[in-house]
């Protein structure tokens, strides 16, 4: 008995998947689940499904670091998912290079993904040895202040209009009771205000000498000292925080509990699902108000090989649906980045992401950190900045020094 | 096993052969899963592996990088002060609470059961639970505030020059319990003639247990030291649920420099080495105790 009927279960569990082989499910891996992000990857799930396919969701919670380790394990020990998100540039680079994940050159061309998507750096990050292995689908950046009217009002003084402002209003917004700047407990929200606060003080050609050609020497000199000054700011107003995740840390803000936040524009999600309206409840300064450029790296998926055929087929529809028009819309305005083609009428867009549209036609891009930095370089920083962030007795000095090591160090 | 011990098969043979055959799977796991990969982990430090593993030989850079590294110099220190009064608070504690259970008290069942609790619960679920509880806006801070100590301040995991400690108070909790039941049975394994004998020669209670008992029970002392030690080494999980390592990097353990770097750093070089440099703290720890235990076996 027990054995005929431990046999039929065995039997079931392998005829099932041949039975819904007609409606392809395709899993797909992401880190999307903040109340912001779960709605705007809704939107994907809708279009995709649309297509006579099946979206099964395979959100992974707790932020990138947490969930990449897994998806990379799932990929190279043999149980690779349907697609997968990642942020484009090198953290998947070494899983094209093995060999594991899919050439979508065909569909690239055939949907002409060389003249759509704008900026051409995008698809650039998807590009290894001439073949495109990734499906970009926002472009996110990270050159965003967030303030919180309802703060300054309570605290008396004017909404400041760039970062020296906002570091002068921060004794007026400390004596109110309110914590000037928002900085959560995660490793990559200190590293990531960092890297805001070297665009907007050192500016862009310094980024580069620092990130791209890896020159310890302009990381030692006096333009990045400036920015660890800055970063000695922040850290002085950030005291108090005591939150982890970065959407608590935008919580703070929306709440009137804190001043402002350094945080890409995901964060712009949070204040939609709180029902806040740019302008009236919150303000944003890309590059702090005080250098307009904004990084432009974002989310891409990622299509591990796969041997079933019609799963291959499922990955090309879902790699076509991610970058259609009317999924970009969708999907770019619940989410509060900016969509991947340039040629999609963005009406509904609110005044943050409208600034940021600007900016992204009058070209003052650059490339993020993701795409400059391997992963290794990113997590030194990242273990560098969270105990500068979170140790007041550690100086400005020692944190540059160590900060030029990494660099110089780095691949 | 104990499926072949129902069906009693009374044959001496034939059990020793079943148990013979059941065993081999787990011998090839010790050697091959255990050994093997062990050796494997080693060899592939010296190399500069990324995300795969590449056998391009660096030499001892990744040493000196981890060595060099702040974080990692954080996660040994922070070791060693989990480390050290772990094994002497959960010893101490743990022999107090079973002398105390000894002394023939009512309900020592159900006490036995509130103290060995905690062990029930996973690292995550007690690190969680004690991350509330010292949280200042929701825990033992706002409790005491509310009670009329405005400016009482208690809130560990968000200290840098603390947090460690806030960690140890949550793996005593847990652990605790577990050291008390293991030295109560050695407790009970002394002869009541030796207390009997004790008591007629006059000798304290207290003396009888610090001169007599506990030499006597040595071979639990040396289990019990095992046991802890190795939770010490590999502690992780409390640590990610509690503070993820945090404030900054002030609650750092090796494990998770490890798990960090190989998985999210995506540097299995770097990981090997810390790993590997965690594989020398084991064996400092198990070579004495296996001396110890073996060695003086032999003399006796």
């Amino acid at each position: 008995m027990k054995i005929r009927s431990m046999a039929a279960i065995l039997a079931a569990t392998v005829v099932l998947p041949f039975a819904a082989a007609n409606a392809t499910d395709l899993e797909v891996t992401h880190w999307w689940t903040s109340g912001g992000e779960a709605a705007a990857v809704a939107e994907l799930a809708k279009a995709f499904d649309a297509t006579g396919n099946k979206w099964v969701d395979g959100a992974i919670a707790g932020s990138g670091g947490t969930a990449r380790p897994i998806m990379v394990s799932r990929i190279t020990g043999g149980d690779p998912m349907g697609a997968t998100q990642f942020n484009h540039g090198r953290q998947a680079e070494e899983l094209v290079e093995a060999g594991l994940m899919r050439d979508l050159t065909d569909v690239a061309t055939k949907e002409k993904w060389k003249e759509i998507i704008k900026p051409a750096s995008l698809l650039d990050s998807c590009t290894i040895d001439g073949k495109i292995y990734c499906a970009p689908v926002n472009i996110h950046s990270w050159q965003w202040l967030w303030l919180s009217n309802a703060a300054f009002e309570k605290a008396g003084v004017a909404v400041p209009k760039n970062w020296d402002e906002f570091v002068a209003a921060g004794p007026a917004l400390e004596k109110a009771g309110i914590v000037p700047l928002a900085v959560g407990g995660q490793p990559w929200q200190a590293a990531g205000a960092f890297d805001v606060l070297m665009v907007a003080i050192a500016g862009k050609d310094t980024y580069y000498k620092v990130f791209k050609d890896k020159d310890e020497d302009v990381a030692a000199g006096a333009e990045i000292a400036k920015v660890f000054k800055a970063a000695d700011d922040a850290r002085r107003m950030s005291k108090g925080t005591n939150v982890q995740d970065w959407n608590q840390a935008t919580n703070m803000v929306i709440t009137g509990k804190a001043g402002g936040q350094i945080m890409g524009d995901w964060a712009q999600g949070e204040f939609a699902l709180a029902g806040q309206t740019a302008g009236k409840d919150y303000t944003c300064l890309p590059g702090l108000g005080v250098n307009e450029v904004i990084s432009t790296g974002g989310d891409a998926f990622y299509f591990p090989l796969l041997k079933d055929e019609e799963k291959s087929k499922a990955q090309e529809v879902l790699a076509s649906t991610l970058l259609a028009p009317a999924t970009q819309v969708a999907f770019n305005l619940k989410k509060g980045s900016l969509p991947v083609r340039g040629d999609v009428d963005l009406a509904a867009a609110n005044d943050c992401m409208k600034k940021g549209l600007d900016i992204l036609a009058k070209g003052n891009v650059i490339e993020g950190t993701d795409q400059l930095l391997s992963a290794d370089s990113q997590k030194q920083k990242e273990d560098l900045f969270s105990e500068f962030f979170a140790n007041p007795s550690m100086t400005p000095e020692d944190a540059q020094k160590r900060f030029a090591d990494i660099i110089a160090s780095a691949e | 096993m104990t499926g072949q011990a129902h069906t009693g098969r009374p044959s001496k043979l034939l059990r020793n052969l079943s148990s013979k055959i059941a065993s081999i799977p787990m011998m090839l796991t010790a050697v091959v899963i255990f050994l093997g990969g062990t050796v494997w982990t080693v060899v592939y430090s010296f190399t500069n592996s990324k995300l795969l593993p590449r056998a391009k030989f660096v030499g001892l850079d990744q040493y000196e990088r981890l060595w060099d590294a702040p974080r990692w110099i954080v996660s040994i220190q922070n070791l060693a002060i989990y480390g050290i009064f772990t094994l002497i608070f959960s010893l101490v504690i743990g022999f107090l609470l079973a002398a105390l259970m000894d002394q023939k008290i009512r309900f020592e069942n159900t006490f036995r059961t509130i103290f060995l609790y905690p062990f029930a619960l996973s690292f995550i679920v007690t690190g969680l639970v004690w991350q509330w509880i010292l949280n200042p806006e929701f825990g033992v801070q706002s409790v005491v505030r509310s009670l009329g100590w405005e400016s009482f301040t208690f809130d560990p995991l968000y200290n840098s020059d603390i947090v460690i400690y806030g960690v140890l108070i949550a793996g005593l909790w847990q652990g605790t319990g577990l050291v008390m039941c293991l030295l109560l049975a050695g407790l009970r394994g002394i002869d009541e003639d030796i207390w009997k004998a004790a008591r007629v020669d006059g000798i304290p209670m207290w003396k009888t247990y610090l001169f007599i008992v506990i030499p006597m029970m040595r071979p639990v002392f040396i289990t019990t030291l095992v046991i802890i030690a190795s939770g010490i080494v590999k502690v992780y999980d409390l640590v990610v649920a509690q503070t993820s390592g945090g404030p900054g990097i002030s609650s750092e353990v090796p494990a998770k420099y490890v798990y960090d770097y190989m998985f999210q750093a995506q540097n299995l070089g770097q990981g090997f080495a810390a790993s590997t440099m965690m594989l020398v703290t084991v064996a400092i720890i198990i070579v004495p105790w296996a001396y110890l235990e073996f060695g003086g076996r032999k003399r006796g």
